[in-house]
């Protein structure tokens, strides 16, 4: 179902995208900077996450303490997350009471504080963080092939950061990074839900029109090499469980192959789900299910790729039978690509592909959050149009586009291959 | 022209109906979205388990979908899949489940794989062999999951020599155990239609929810069925047991602090619930939050959860925190919840909580699946179709009074099961 949204440029900068849907009493308002990892360089790597979490401490109209009780109080739902080219912020509130979520977001776009207290205390809580994911054997692998894979552009390092970085940023760094990047030029306002478009305009002008535009940020200009060769790596910890993940080289969202690639995710391991509020589905008769769990080398299988501003990975994830080696998953897995690079595909395959899209995109719009965030989300990798076409975009894919894309991304030289070793109770 | 959904569920959208063979519907439409959710639940949990073969229950739930009489497994989910629907069941203590999702068109063959699999599953023999590899593969995982580790070790100290004590899951010398035999046995003795509540919310009309249940489920019949075991008296802590578990190579420990809490029919229940949000999660996860995460800077996860059921629940502190500081941790919390149990809550911090949940409500039920919830809820515990009208006023009443008696009955700070699991 699609509901008319507007496109509005204020005189800072701040683009702001409106929504008004009435099917419940409820408004969802984002906040979107382009500010992530992809923004970082070695030594200040988890910057971008870091001063997210600094945007709950409290500015001076809102000390820390009351900001989330006001919120809370009112019966909001409110968060934020950093990923690698951007920082998001929410609240969902009861319609008559988003009022304060628009106050506190433009309140926090230039005014917080960054008290040294608060950075030290929340030095300890991100590093907790960190270690609460490196009990985790995906977390660790996944950030070798990552770091891997890119030598050269920021993509090199998990957004929470380096350890080494944890420890040293000072409290300046992370004002400097926040003052640099939270300027409304460098931000999409995201609303959707239960209001008239008029009078929500007025009053986002009200308070975010008078926040002076900022300089242009400075971007890490980077760009990755072309790999020449596989590379296998191994990380061993804990457990008696072995993984593999395997990664290619993909293109960024607003690439047109974009799309083929999304049809043959959906072939190969089952559709992606790019919603951040609603379900996805199974992938029991994925080609790579078929082959690798069904065939009981693998327990699972996963596959994803990113909508990403510059070229990021596909990852092929697999939790290897107890009674198979990794290589012999990995040989399955080579032999389905190589059937997906020398045959085409059906259009039943291709179809069946596009109706799991369609169904994924109505749970989704069951959310008004998730409409919401979609208007936010696609403009920071390419722009609201690349998601409302996107169901069009997947309907004129090819077979033979797919063989291409197939040929052409998931070359053994491209990628990285990472096996997760269980080293049993002894490990580390 | 949209219809709009304002209004909470109650009686005059909520249809609710009994089939002949005993299965409950419940249904209330949406045709903001085409898509639909169904959910559901039967009485054959794991109390059923014999504790030799525990984890039976969650096998069977696992295995319901592996074949019917009717359909392979690759046939099951390829008709699902196709049409971007998802369904599974699982299983808890005292009941097992299902959920699923479709496009509204598909509503009709959702219904057909969930009733194929409830009445006619096979077990086939070299699934069951390939699902009993996935369970065990998931139970090394547990094995090293520092969280699951640490509820597991809290649950064995604060349900000791009961029911509740065990892991649903099972253990992998008890997965090992059970045969093709004992799930088709374990179907046989405790599947049926009696007691079966299903509930339907998305863009299908009641009635036609109702048609189409009746024609997927309404002539199953089964001739008498075992009642699940009567629950034995829970033994009361007589001290404060501290249980670590160790998993070496860990880089953070989980820590559980906690209590016996109210069954969700218990009058103490809502000032609990209350208190329980006081205590650890309103805002960024409450008075725990505060001192562990937000003034300590020990954790990045520290908060409290209330767990009623049809039996008496836990009322538990949950934080991740770094090996060196487990203690620290532990004497902050119990301190807070020492705090709680002398001096209560104050005014305030009580009417912030009471209008967080009138407030939060519209938000829980936005989605088909927040509906599906709360009407089961409404089912499981004989709520009224009225709740979530009668919500607001409920939470309205209660006092801090309310709160500190419901605290005082579940938390003694001398009596408290600590579990922790990490290096």
């Amino acid at each position: 179902m699609k509901n008319s949204h507007s496109e509005t440029t204020l005189s800072n900068g701040l683009k702001v995208f409106l929504k008004e849907i009435h099917t419940a009493p409820i408004i969802s308002s984002w906040v979107w900077y382009r500010v992530g990892s992809r923004d970082e360089v070695q030594g200040r790597t988890g910057i971008s996450h870091w001063v997210e979490h600094m945007q709950f401490k409290g500015t001076p109209q809102f000390p820390a303490n009351i900001l989330d009780k006001a919120i809370s109080r009112e019966g909001g739902a409110w968060n934020a997350m950093t990923y690698l080219d951007w920082t998001a912020y929410y609240e969902t509130m009861p319609a008559d009471k988003i009022d304060l979520g628009l106050r506190l977001e433009s309140g926090r776009m230039m005014n917080s504080e960054f008290k040294p207290e608060e950075v030290a205390s929340e030095r300890t809580v991100i590093m907790s963080e960190r270690e609460g994911s490196e009990n985790e054997p995906l977390f660790m692998l996944g950030e070798a092939v990552q770091q891997t894979a890119f030598r050269v552009h920021p993509y090199h390092h998990e957004v929470v950061g380096d350890m080494a970085d944890l420890r040293t940023m000072t409290r300046d760094d992370l004002y400097n990074h926040y003052r640099e990047f939270y300027v409304p030029n460098n931000a999409v306002m995201a609303i959707a839900g239960d209001f008239e478009s008029d009078k929500m305009l007025v009053r986002i002008r009200e308070l975010f029109e008078s926040i002076p535009s900022g300089k242009e940020p400075t971007r890490v200009a980077r760009e990755e090499l072309p790999q020449h060769g596989e590379v296998r790596l191994s990380v061993e910890g804990p457990g008696s469980t072995s993984y593999v993940q395997a990664c290619y080289r993909f293109p960024a969202a607003s690439h047109p192959d974009f799309f083929p690639l999304t049809v043959l995710d959906s072939l190969l391991a089952g559709p992606s789900n790019f919603n951040m509020f609603g379900g996805g589905i199974s992938n029991k008769t994925s080609r790579l299910y078929r082959a690798l769990v069904d065939k009981e080398f693998a327990v699972s299988v996963h596959g994803g790729a990113s909508a990403t501003i510059d070229p990021f990975l596909y990852g092929i994830t697999m939790t290897i039978h107890p009674k198979r080696k990794p290589e012999e998953a990995l040989a399955v897995l080579d032999k389905e690509l190589k059937r997906a690079q020398e045959e085409k595909v059906s259009k039943e395959e291709i179809a069946r592909a596009i109706k799991q899209a369609r169904a994924i995109f109505a749970y989704g719009s069951e959310n008004i959050t998730n409409q919401a965030f979609w208007m936010g989300y696609a403009e920071m990798f390419a722009t609201y149009d690349w998601f409302q076409t996107y169901l069009d975009k997947l309907a004129k894919v090819t077979a033979k586009d797919i063989q291409r894309v197939a040929n052409e991304y998931f070359k053994p030289q491209s990628r990285v291959v990472g096996t997760y070793i269980p080293m049993g109770g002894r490990a580390k | 022209m949209m219809a709009t959904n304002s209004a909470l569920p109650g009686p005059n959208d909520i249809h609710r109906e009994v089939l002949p063979n005993g299965i409950t519907i419940l249904t209330r439409s949406n045709f903001n979205s085409p898509s639909v959710v169904i959910g559901g639940f039967f009485n054959a949990g794991s109390l059923f388990d014999p504790d030799a073969k525990l984890g039976l229950a969650d096998f069977v739930s696992s295995a319901l979908m592996r074949g019917t009489k009717t359909r392979t497994f690759d046939t099951i989910y390829n008709e699902l899949e196709s049409a971007g629907a998802s369904l599974g069941f699982s299983s808890g203590v005292h009941s097992s489940g299902f959920n699923g999702r479709s496009l509204a068109e598909d509503l009709p063959l959702l219904l057909n794989l969930l009733a194929g699999s409830l009445i006619n599953p096979t077990f086939p023999k070299a699934e069951v062999e390939k699902l009993r590899a996935q369970l065990l593969t998931g139970l090394a995982i547990r094995a090293q999951d520092t969280s699951d580790m640490a509820s597991m070790v809290f649950d064995e100290i604060l349900f000791r020599d009961h029911p509740y004590s065990r892991a649903e899951d099972g253990h992998p010398e008890t997965v090992k155990r059970i045969t093709q035999g004992d799930l088709v046995k374990f179907h046989r003795e405790h599947f049926g239609p009696r007691g079966m509540v299903i509930a339907i919310v998305g863009a299908v009309k009641a009635e036609e929810a109702v048609r189409q249940v009746k024609r997927a489920l309404g002539g199953w019949q089964i001739k008498g069925r075992k009642e699940a075991p009567a629950l034995p008296p829970l033994k009361p802590m007589k001290k404060t047991v501290r249980r670590h578990h160790q998993i070496a190579g860990k880089s953070q420990s989980d820590l559980v602090i906690g209590t016996v809490g109210p069954m969700r029919k218990d009058p103490d229940f809502l000032p609990a619930s209350l208190g329980n949000n006081i205590l650890g999660q309103f805002g960024l996860m409450g008075r725990i939050g505060d001192v562990v995460r937000e003034k300590a800077g020990l954790a990045y996860y520290a908060g409290s959860s209330l767990s009623a059921g049809m039996g008496p629940g836990s009322w538990e502190v949950n934080a991740g925190v770094n090996p060196s500081n487990v203690s620290k941790a532990a004497d902050l919390i119990v301190s807070e919840l020492k705090r709680f149990v002398d001096d209560g809550v104050t005014a305030e911090e009580l009417a912030d909580s009471q209008t967080n949940y009138i407030g939060r409500l519209p938000l829980s039920l936005e989605s088909n699946g927040g509906v599906v919830g709360a009407l089961l809820n409404i089912e499981r515990h004989d709520l009224g179709l009225d709740y979530y009208l009668r919500y607001a006023d409920l939470v309205r009443q209660v006092t801090r009074e309310h709160v500190l008696s419901a605290a005082r009955r579940c938390i003694d700070t001398d009596k408290l099961a600590i579990a922790v699991a990490g290096a």
